[in-house]
């Protein structure tokens, strides 16, 4: 390791309200693996924007390859020898690998000639693809390949990774840190996103620690615990969810046999799942995005019907029924996407608390509203889970994410179901919020809910399941209780009958 | 009732000239739909595109003039709608809506005074040979450049989406504009461009109703053949090749219409003059079940933030 | 360098301001476009918008105020309706005549029969008609996925054509001479929807549109179904979340927009038309989409929002005859509205910001 690659001093760059980045400066050296940790909202994205050209920065110099480089747009920066693989992917579905990649590309050569070298990269680099699929019939890890692929065809200096893994199993994992070490080895540094702990200790060479914008340390991750890895980037000492011991009961839901058909073109249809929770239990479901999860909560909010026999609460059949029923009968729901599933974006907290809320808080009668105690409801949630907002009559769209994630699973647990299904309960939310909702999750257990939670976040389901099953395009592994797993044996369930072939480098 | 009076040959030939301003108004409104654009305007812009190429065709004496500015007219009135929904981002139905409103009611204020005149001659395309060809030279090597020029658009907006990478950029943008914009490309610019293009073929086509085939100007001329072509952006699911098999189909229909109408058939005139809205709605029921080829953007607002 | 930013939630006043700021900006633009036709601006914008209220002759207009703005209003409750959930019924004006042929077509089946109970059965025949032709593009889209917009537009067509046909053939007036259209209503009592006060322009539809505009007002703001409206047309996934079924809101929105629509034709043809004939419609269906969105889709705003409009079609009359400004040019300045009102609506949403030139 010699020379920096990139050095960036004294960035800042503000939003209307927040401000996103505040003089941040850090050096990335040719050939390392220069990790980017923060939570969410500590401002990794607008930095890494910047760096990519999509924000120009308020203040600040950036220098490449010892040049000043201040890209104007996308295309400046690759052109420089910067690429990046987003989070959510740039991906375009209806459109095939090559013609994917060719979009990512200044000149492009011919289609025919680029599928030849995308089959070349992709075997040197262990990722193999064929460059004619339709990107929307790729699993999340394929796709991933696309957008790696895209940017390895360009020769970057340097490889911008924001949070790669979270949609990976741990076998896959493996496969993308050989490639990376791989291309660390000739030379190329690469900027990895992350608030996994593990992987960082695992994988990168230094580590910038973003706190509110602001970096707060440079360190080695090798020579730190996790532990301090975790107390610097949030700052204060976290505190674990407790579990009560439980007696559990009798069995709450069932699902026998469940196959259920995507909506969507590219979705994943659910095929024979079979599955019961005990009062007082908590099952988690884990896999990869994609793979059935919105499906499942759909099947099991309602907002998906199946035979009437293959969803059954207590004991009665509920497949066929509506959310409306399923509601009156205790069966809750808190879908992942929060603006604009779990909750209206423009509508106030109240009209969000009416969502939901309508029939059990008895804010409804015979089809006319009582906006009073809607209004009363929505406080009370505000109240018990600490939202942070000026009042009930803001719009959904104004809280952070943390926040209205605050909200949208206090509003099903404050309405007392007997079965609460929730999908990445803690998705995009900050470590304390995150902590508040998994100990209400638990509690609402301790008191005889069946909870169902459904998350990629494999730490956060060992920490508050009892039991542990995956999800694999649209099939249910079978379910194991969570104190005999290890992490080799969830990787495998997790991969379960998946056709991606583990590549050999 | 004297079915006999109707000639075949002279039918296909009127056919292709009926499909004609319903192929330029659908092909344009395809690659507006391709960039993940709805625009709900093109009755409007057609019907602009009428007027304006008609009162340039008269007091010029030049056909083409007219249709030049028909283009121009239908692309002025497009961007009226461009700024409203990518600048503006309003509501896509709303403006498209508007603009038909719009549009109606500027032509026939444009179009006082025009009413009775009779448009100078659109010259035909006479190839020795080919034209005097029986039967085939009739069909099709006897028509109004117009004709051509239309089958020429398609066959370029098939080229173009298929094999150029103007054409894949287009698409990414309607498929995923937000994935569009993270790879620097401008998804505004983009959509402006297609919307203006979009404009000028229905310009064109509404100059081809009153320029050739009434030919004269009277208010609401198009009828409603905008809203057609809309629909057979649908039914060719966004397949160019399929646009110009819809609109032949069209055309088709409408001809048989008018010439068992001229035959006296016995059918009332005024249900012959709903079958090709019935015609259409029967095509959209059809071919409704496979939404699948639309674009993913299509109709979403598109604004850059953070 | 102006940019949009968005804002963390709807202005409140941009609300009630926008369609304030809409109409000032049409009146100027229109007043330059009547300027280039060679008419006073000033005199052309009084004519429109003072003269029918404040004239010497005004106690001639004002009661047209209500017998255009009724239907008007009436179409535009139904339609915000669906507009509000995102369903776009837009043939309304196919709606409106179907609703007057069958609403006249049973007062005239029942001609010269004098009874109290004929008039409630043409109204009722009014609303189904407008109903039924409304379930064709509604019951279409949730069976096969067909889009509501194109085939409720092309059924205005065809529902021209029957208007042609009927007033033609079948509801021909047998002792009209051969002209084309029907018997005149107005002359059969027992369907004749007359003003209710004398010279108040108060007939039957203005009483319907009241109780519309009320009606939705209650439905919108307290009662589940219009929170279901509202949430579908404002987030559809949540609104499946929550329950609403999404066919089920269709066939409501549309059929209501439909009833609503045929209510409109029926009372007009049996009131201020009089008669089933080949021009019996001008336009309201289409006229109400742009009250629609001018009065923000709410029932209160609607009502106002159809009484202006009533007020430039009434104006506009004046401007034809008085100044010989051309019907076409108060068309063009309807769409105007819309389309500023549509531009101005941005800032309900967002907010422009000035920002410096970004340094390097």
């Amino acid at each position: 390791m010699t020379a920096p690659v990139l050095s960036i001093q004294g960035l800042t760059k503000a939003y209307p309200g927040v401000v996103a980045n505040s003089d941040v400066s850090f050096d990335v050296m040719e050939g390392e693996v220069h990790a980017l940790l923060g939570e969410n909202g500590a401002g990794k994205s607008t930095l890494v924007k910047m760096i990519y050209g999509l924000v120009k920065p308020d203040h600040g110099t950036m220098t490449f390859q010892g040049k000043p480089y201040a890209p104007a747009e996308p295309r400046a920066a690759r052109a420089a020898g910067v690429a990046m693989v987003f989070q959510h992917f740039s991906l375009f579905d209806a459109l095939n690998v090559a013609e994917n990649v060719a979009l990512g590309m200044e000149k492009p050569p011919r289609l025919a000639d680029l599928a030849g070298r995308i089959r070349e990269v992709s075997e040197t680099y262990g990722l193999p693809l064929d460059p004619f699929r339709i990107v929307g019939d790729l699993s999340a890890g394929e796709r991933q390949r696309v957008e790696i692929i895209r940017c390895l065809l360009q020769d970057p200096r340097l490889l911008i990774m924001d949070e790669p893994t979270s949609v990976l199993t741990p076998q896959e994992v493996d496969i993308l840190f050989q490639t990376l070490r791989k291309l660390t080895a000739e030379g190329v540094a690469i900027l990895y996103i992350s608030h996994k702990l593990e992987e960082i200790r695992a994988l990168c060479d230094t580590a910038t620690i973003l706190r509110l914008g602001k970096k707060v340390a440079t360190c080695t991750p090798a020579d730190t615990t996790a532990r301090q890895l975790a107390e610097m980037m949030v700052g204060t000492v976290l505190h674990t969810p407790e579990r009560s011991g439980r007696a559990l009961g009798d069995v709450a839901l069932e699902l026998t046999e469940m196959s259920v058909r995507s909506p969507s073109a590219f979705g994943c249809s659910l095929k024979r799942i079979s599955f019961a929770v005990r009062k007082g239990e908590v099952l988690g479901l884990g896999g990869v995005a994609g793979n059935g999860q919105d499906e499942l909560l759909g099947a099991l909010s309602g907002e998906l019907r199946s035979a009437p026999e293959m969803v059954r609460v207590h004991g009665n059949p509920v497949g066929a029924l509506g959310p409306i029923e399923r509601r009156g009968i205790g069966l809750l729901c808190a879908p992942e996407e929060r603006l604009g599933h779990a909750a209206a974006p423009d509508m106030s907290l109240t009209e969000n608390a009416m969502l939901t809320g309508s029939l059990r808080e008895g804010l409804e009668r015979r089809g006319f509203l009582d906006w009073g105690r809607a209004k009363g409801f929505a406080e009370a949630i505000i109240a018990r889970f600490d939202v942070r907002t000026p009042g009930p009559g803001n719009a959904a769209r104004s809280l952070s994410g943390g926040n209205l994630q605050k909200f949208v699973i206090g509003r099903e647990v404050m309405q007392r179901p007997e079965v609460l299904v929730v999908n990445q309960p803690t998705w995009g939310v900050d470590a304390s919020a995150a902590a508040a909702i998994r100990q209400a999750l638990l509690d609402l257990a301790a008191g005889g809910t069946a909870v169902v939670v459904i998350s990629q976040d494999l730490d956060e389901l060992m920490e508050i399941s009892d039991r542990f099953g995956a999800l694999n395009e649209g099939r249910l592994s079978r379910i194991r209780p969570t104190s005999e797993l290890n992490i080799e044996e969830i990787g495998l369930m997790m991969g379960g009958a998946h056709d991606m072939e583990v590549a050999h480098v | 009732m004297d079915l006999s009076s109707i000639n075949p040959i002279l039918l296909l030939a009127s056919l292709m000239v009926a499909a004609t301003p319903l192929l330029l108004a659908a092909v344009g409104e395809l690659v507006v739909e391709k960039a993940g654009v709805l625009n709900l305007g093109v009755e409007g812009m057609m019907i602009t595109g009428a007027i304006c190429g008609f009162a340039i065709a008269v007091n010029t004496g030049d056909p083409f003039l007219g249709v030049l500015a028909a283009a121009g007219g239908g692309a002025v009135l497009s961007l009226l709608f461009a700024l409203l929904t990518q600048v503006a981002l309003a509501n896509q139905v709303a403006s498209g809506l508007g603009l038909t409103l719009f549009g109606l009611g500027l032509s026939s204020l444009i179009g006082q005074g025009y009413q009775g005149i009779r448009p100078p001659p659109f010259p035909k395309l006479n190839i020795p040979g080919l034209s005097d060809l029986p039967v085939i030279g009739r069909i099709l090597f006897s028509h109004d450049l117009m004709v051509y020029l239309g089958l020429i658009i398609v066959t370029g907006v098939w080229f173009m989406l298929k094999y150029t990478r103007a054409g894949l950029i287009l698409r990414a943008v309607g498929e995923n504009h937000e994935a569009a914009h993270a790879l620097g490309y401008k998804v505004v610019r983009i959509r402006i461009m297609a919307i203006l293009f979009g404009g000028a073929c229905a310009g064109m086509g509404g100059a081809y109703i009153s320029l050739i085939r009434v030919p004269q100007w009277t208010e609401g001329m198009t009828a409603g053949i905008g809203w057609i072509a809309l629909a057979l952006v649908v039914f060719a699911s966004w397949k160019p090749w399929r646009v110009l098999l819809g609109a032949y189909l069209f055309g088709g229909v409408t001809v048989i219409q008018l010439n068992l109408q001229a035959a006296g058939v016995a059918i009332p005139v005024e249900y012959l003059a709903m079958s090709p809205y019935l015609i259409t709605i029967l095509v959209l029921v059809i071919m409704s079940a496979d939404k699948s080829s639309a674009p993913a953007s299509l109709g979403r607002i598109f604004h850059a933030s953070r | 360098m102006l940019k949009l930013e968005r804002r963390p939630q709807p202005s409140k006043a941009w609300v009630w301001l926008a369609p304030v700021v809409a109409v000032i900006a049409t009146m100027i633009a229109g007043g330059a476009l009547f300027a280039m036709l060679g008419k006073d601006p000033l005199v052309a914008i009084r004519t429109i918008f003072w003269d029918p209220l404040f004239s010497e002759f005004a106690f001639f207009y004002r009661p047209q105020l209500l017998v255009k703005g009724a239907p008007l209003i009436l179409i535009a409750i139904g339609l915000s309706l669906g507009f509000r959930a995102g369903i776009w019924n837009i043939g309304a004006e196919g709606q409106y005549i179907v609703g007057a042929l069958t609403g006249a077509g049973v007062g005239l089946a029942f001609y010269p029969l004098e009874g109290w109970f004929v008039f409630p059965l043409m109204v009722m025949a009014g609303a189904l008609g407008g109903w039924a032709w409304a379930m064709i593009p509604a019951v279409l889209k949730v069976k096969f996925g067909t889009n509501e917009i194109l085939v409720s537009l092309m059924l205005v067509y065809v529902a021209e054509q029957l208007l042609a046909s009927m007033s033609l053939g079948l509801m021909k007036n047998p002792e009209g001479f051969g002209f084309p259209g029907s018997r005149n209503l107005q002359q059969y009592p027992s369907a004749h929807n007359a003003e209710l006060i004398a010279g108040s322009g108060m007939h039957w539809g203005v009483v319907a549109a009241m109780i519309a505009v009320i009606f939705a007002y209650i439905m919108l703001t307290r009662h589940i179904l219009g929170f279901h409206i509202r949430l579908t047309g404002e987030a559809p996934r949540a609104a499946r979340f929550a329950g609403v079924n999404p066919g089920r809101l269709v066939l409501i929105c549309l059929g209501l927009a439909g009833a609503l629509a045929g209510l409109a034709g029926m009372f007009e043809v049996s009131g201020p038309a009089g008669r089933v004939s080949i021009d019996f419609n001008v336009g309201y269906g289409f006229t109400a989409i742009i009250v629609a969105f001018l009065g923000r889709l709410h029932p209160l705003g609607i009502a106002l929002a159809g009484l202006l409009m009533a007020l430039t079609y009434i104006g506009g009359e004046i401007a034809q005859s008085r100044l010989g400004v051309p019907a076409a040019a108060i068309q063009m300045f309807q769409g105007m509205l819309l389309f500023f009102l549509l531009a101005v609506d941005v800032m309900t949403n967002y907010r422009l910001r000035l920002t410096r030139r970004e340094v390097a």
